[in-house]
């Protein structure tokens, strides 16, 4: 950094190099500690004989666990309600959150209280939610069914969430609902930190609103897009908890997604072995759609 | 801002009115089932607000349930975790966010690959682990489990609003006289306070509705949180709605007032780093 710093003691000198070390030092202890040793014990799981409350259980199986998955019905539909389920989330959730943020960045009189009503939906607790929205979802005193059937869109206010077809999409909409905030917070953040000036030289060189967006709001925005949607990609696609409360996975395993399916066969069917190589497989996943992301928006930097 | 056209404005109201709404309906649906007496929950159907309003929900939740017990628990978890975990965020951001050093790529990889683990793969091994230090059934056992999942994010966002600072204010601070350490603390962590504001409000929030840990960690009602209080609550006395959204209402409140307490930060405070890429 400073070219004449020799006066230092060794020991200074030692202290130094050693700085970042020992400001991160407290978490890596932490993660390794309470996080990678599990892990470690978890993925041996994969490979052996875990069950609660049996006494024979605990040895090695080898590959079983997932010569079990690759034949399992059950998974494959889990997975392809996986998809389902945080594709639909995740970009109902960015679409309505950026566009919350983008009205919020407009000044106006009462902008504060506006902005902590529209960011309270992150506070309530997941499983709260769920609860709640279940009961809203309830045919006969729920308000949905009740609005859907009067705006002639159901011929009787039914249970949306034990219809195979439709149930899927109570466990979404009460996750678009809590997760917009998160998307409008982070996007508002980065409209905020977005330069003044750059836009008044855009609207004297004539470019319209439109222009102004796509030639200089999405471009600034583009690198906190990327990090949020990667996160809350891989957040959603392993968050049971709204589906757990909501449907229990059915009606038919018709919303059961990879993450519920571990929780229902670790928890209800007390098989961690199983439950620890089906984890393996979607951590496996998620690595390789996050490598995917990555390495995407390393070639699209490298070409522009 | 005089150049919007009224037509613009008024869309722009509106628009915002609909987000408002969506934001508030189900938090309001959550309080007048808590406040709709028994005899009218079903009998009423779909009234917007019922014909009577009684707080026996509350009552009962109050004065015959462990819940002021889990209510105090909960409490004593999620501030704990929100402090901690900041505290060391806060150190680990800024070493992320100043330091070029050997490792760095593989540690932030790490703790990319932290936010992509199934949390039940983790839940056995947690408790094998934690059970001989007798560190199940007791809330500090939670408080390091907690503290430990919210550590990543946090620490990607510490460094997110230490990447904003800029570097020459430390750096004066040094030619003055003063240690690393010293102008880390003197200088910039006054600066990051917003920032700070914002982790503990996440980290709280996510602490104070954690369910799956506190559920295979805790067996007795001593060490009890609130979302666990809720679900037993459930399948207890079969499914009681207006006691549980009671009871959920009284979850709300200590969560709601501490996001609004910091969410004035939050935005400012996301405002000053930004989340960078």
């Amino acid at each position: 950094m400073v070219p004449f710093q020799d006066r230092r003691t060794p020991g200074q000198r030692f202290l130094q190099a050693a700085e970042p070390y020992l400001y991160s030092a407290p978490a890596l202890v932490l993660i390794l500690a309470v996080m990678l040793v599990p892990l470690v014990i978890g993925v041996s799981y994969a490979f052996r004989d875990i069950r609660l409350l049996s006494p024979f259980s605990g040895g090695f199986v080898g590959l079983k666990h997932f010569h079990a998955l690759w034949v399992d019905r059950n998974f494959w539909l889990a997975l392809n309600n996986t998809l389902y389920w945080t594709g639909i989330s995740v970009a109902l959730q960015f679409l309505l959150g950026l566009t919350l943020a983008l009205l919020l960045n407009r000044p106006f009189r009462g902008r504060g209280i506006v902005q902590a009503l529209c960011f309270l939906p992150w506070a309530v607790p997941t499983f709260l939610s769920g609860l709640n929205w279940a009961w809203m979802f309830n045919p006969v005193v729920g308000p949905i069914p009740h609005w859907l059937f009067a705006l002639g869109l159901m011929d009787a206010p039914t249970n949306i969430l034990a219809d195979p077809q439709l149930a899927i999409w109570g466990p979404i909409v009460a996750n678009v609902w809590w997760g917009i905030p998160f998307f409008a917070i982070t996007m508002l953040a980065a409209l905020q930190s977005i330069p003044r000036d750059i836009y008044e030289a855009a609207s004297i060189d004539g470019a319209n609103s439109v222009q102004q967006f796509w030639s200089i709001t999405l471009p600034f925005l583009a690198p906190t897009m990327a990090i949020t949607l990667l996160l809350r990609t891989v957040w959603v696609a392993n968050f049971a908890d709204l589906i757990v409360v909501m449907t229990g996975g059915g009606p038919a395993d018709r919303t059961q997604i990879v993450a519920s399916y571990i929780f229902t066969t670790a928890f209800r069917k007390l098989d961690f072995g199983y439950a620890s190589a089906i984890s393996l497989v979607l951590l496996g996943l998620l690595l390789l759609y996050s490598l995917a992301l990555v390495s995407l928006r390393q070639m699209l930097l490298r070409k522009g | 801002m005089g150049h919007h056209s009224l037509l613009g404005t008024l869309a722009h109201r509106f628009a915002l009115l609909l987000f408002v709404l969506f934001a508030l309906f189900p938090l309001y649906w959550l309080v007048k089932v808590s406040v709709t007496p028994n005899d009218l929950m079903y009998s009423e159907g779909v009234r917007m607000w019922p014909s009577r309003t009684s707080l026996e929900h509350f009552r009962f939740v109050l004065e015959n349930s462990n819940f002021p017990l889990f209510f105090r628990n909960s409490l004593i978890v999620s501030l704990s975790t929100a402090a901690i975990v900041t505290v060391i965020a806060a150190f680990g951001g800024y070493a992320f966010s100043r330091f070029a050093f050997r490792g760095k790529m593989w540690i932030t990889g790490l703790l990319l690959v932290t936010q992509m683990f199934p949390l039940v793969m983790l839940i056995a091994p947690i408790f094998r682990m934690l059970s001989p230090l007798g560190l199940t059934n007791s809330l500090t056992g939670l408080i390091l489990v907690y503290t430990t999942f919210n550590v990543p994010f946090a620490i990607f966002l510490m460094q997110s609003f230490f990447d904003g600072i800029p570097r020459d204010l430390e750096e004066a601070a040094q030619i003055d006289g003063a240690s690393r350490f010293q102008a880390f603390r003197e200088i910039i962590v006054p600066l990051t306070l917003p920032g700070m504001a914002a982790t503990l409000g996440f980290v709280f929030t996510a602490a104070w509705s954690e369910l799956l840990f506190a559920l295979m960690l805790v067996s007795k009602v001593d060490a009890s949180t609130f979302p666990v209080g809720l679900l037993s609550f459930v399948s207890k006395f079969g499914v009681d709605f207006g006691q549980m959204m009671a009871a959920g209402v009284l979850a709300l409140i200590p969560a709601v007032l501490f996001f609004l307490l910091i969410q004035r930060f939050l935005v400012q405070g996301l405002t000053a780093g930004a989340v960078k890429g």
